[in-house]
């Protein structure tokens, strides 16, 4: 029988630099819910946003793979490897922190927040080259269906990591319902509603919320409001 | 009071400052730091330490190496690969590694 945990939008931990606002649904910096660590392999969901003209100073990352996915305005990365390049909705990065990498990440535009959601998934394998991609997202090819755009695999649709997780968008309208059958044995899936009202085998989710479901082979989204988008992340439970 | 001592290895200078910049920030904390593998067995054998978290840069067979010899020789000690490099996930890799040692005392 699945097995499920809801996470709702306003459980989740927080912290507000005045710049930087920023939802933990998992323990994070100076947030730590022994009950909220992570989910399989998925440690790290952040929902931030940064104040127009501001943003991250030079930091290091280690053995992580990141992946940010703006959803409004433009965040502008630059790191250790030459890499300079800015990000906007309807695209995704992924980073291969390995061995290590330092990186600078800030709000392009002086006048507007950027507010993406930065996510941290244990690596498979530790101390691996250091690597940054960056993506386009496909559009789907018909109406209410998934758009992959992250995989473990380089050759497949969107960016990939050092991990067996594969990360799906959906945009449905109001009743359409999608099946999703898990890529992986032991694989687990987090649903997490960016815009709109969805129900998952049953369980109603608002933005922002939440919801974790494994120890089955499938499931089922159906929209409930006009307008959903949501992000399913498959990542395993064992790693 | 009673401080925890935490042993961090890793290999890059700029991140292992920054980690023992973090962890020495807490009061009831502190850390020492070492790059690799033979340096942390040396820490080990003239220093007490409640943690050691194994940072990037080490081989897997250096980190195995680590973990079988620390297991021999400090049995009690917990070994906690750390992850992420900065602050992010530094103080929950702690405090969850001091829930377990409280747990199991």
């Amino acid at each position: 029988m699945a097995q499920t945990v809801l996470h709702t939008a306003t459980s989740r931990g927080g912290a507000d630099h005045g710049w930087l606002k920023s939802y933990h649904t998992f323990s994070f910096a100076n947030y730590f819910n022994p009950e909220r660590v992570n989910f399989g392999a998925l440690r790290v969901l952040n929902d931030d946003t940064v104040d127009g003209g501001r943003g991250f100073g030079e930091h290091p990352h280690d053995n992580m793979e990141i992946i940010s996915i703006p959803l409004s305005g433009s965040l502008q990365h630059k790191d250790s490897m030459g890499n300079l390049a800015t990000i906007e909705p309807g695209e995704i990065q992924a980073m291969s922190a390995g061995t290590g990498i330092y990186h600078t990440e800030y709000n392009k535009d002086k006048d507007q927040p950027v507010k993406f959601l930065q996510i941290w998934v244990f690596p498979n394998k530790r101390n691996v080259e250091p690597r940054y991609d960056q993506l386009k997202i496909n559009a789907p090819e018909k109406p209410n269906t998934l758009v992959q755009i992250l995989s473990p695999n380089p050759d497949d649709a969107g960016v990939w990591i050092h991990q067996d997780a594969w990360f799906n968008l959906g945009k449905l309208e109001k009743g359409s319902k999608v099946d999703y059958t898990f890529q992986k044995k032991g694989n687990g899936a987090y649903i997490f509603v960016l815009e709109g009202e969805i129900e998952v085998d049953g369980q109603v989710l608002n933005k922002r919320d939440g919801f974790g479901i494994w120890d089955t082979d499938t499931f089922n989204i159906q929209a409930i409001s006009e307008q959903t988008e949501f992000l399913i992340m498959d990542v395993p439970m064992e790693f | 009071m009673m401080r925890t001592e935490i042993l961090v290895i890793g290999a890059d200078p700029d991140i292992l400052q920054t980690i023992l910049r973090l962890l020495n920030a807490e009061e009831s904390w502190h850390a020492d730091g070492v790059a690799g593998v033979k340096e942390a067995l040396t820490k080990c054998s003239i220093k007490t330490y409640d943690v050691l978290l194994l940072g990037a840069g080490q081989t897997m067979r250096e980190e195995e190496e680590l973990k079988t010899e620390l297991k021999r020789l400090y049995p009690a000690l917990p070994v906690i690969p750390h992850y992420g490099g900065g602050s992010g996930l530094l103080f929950a890799e702690i405090y969850l590694a001091l829930g377990k040692m409280n747990q199991a005392q």
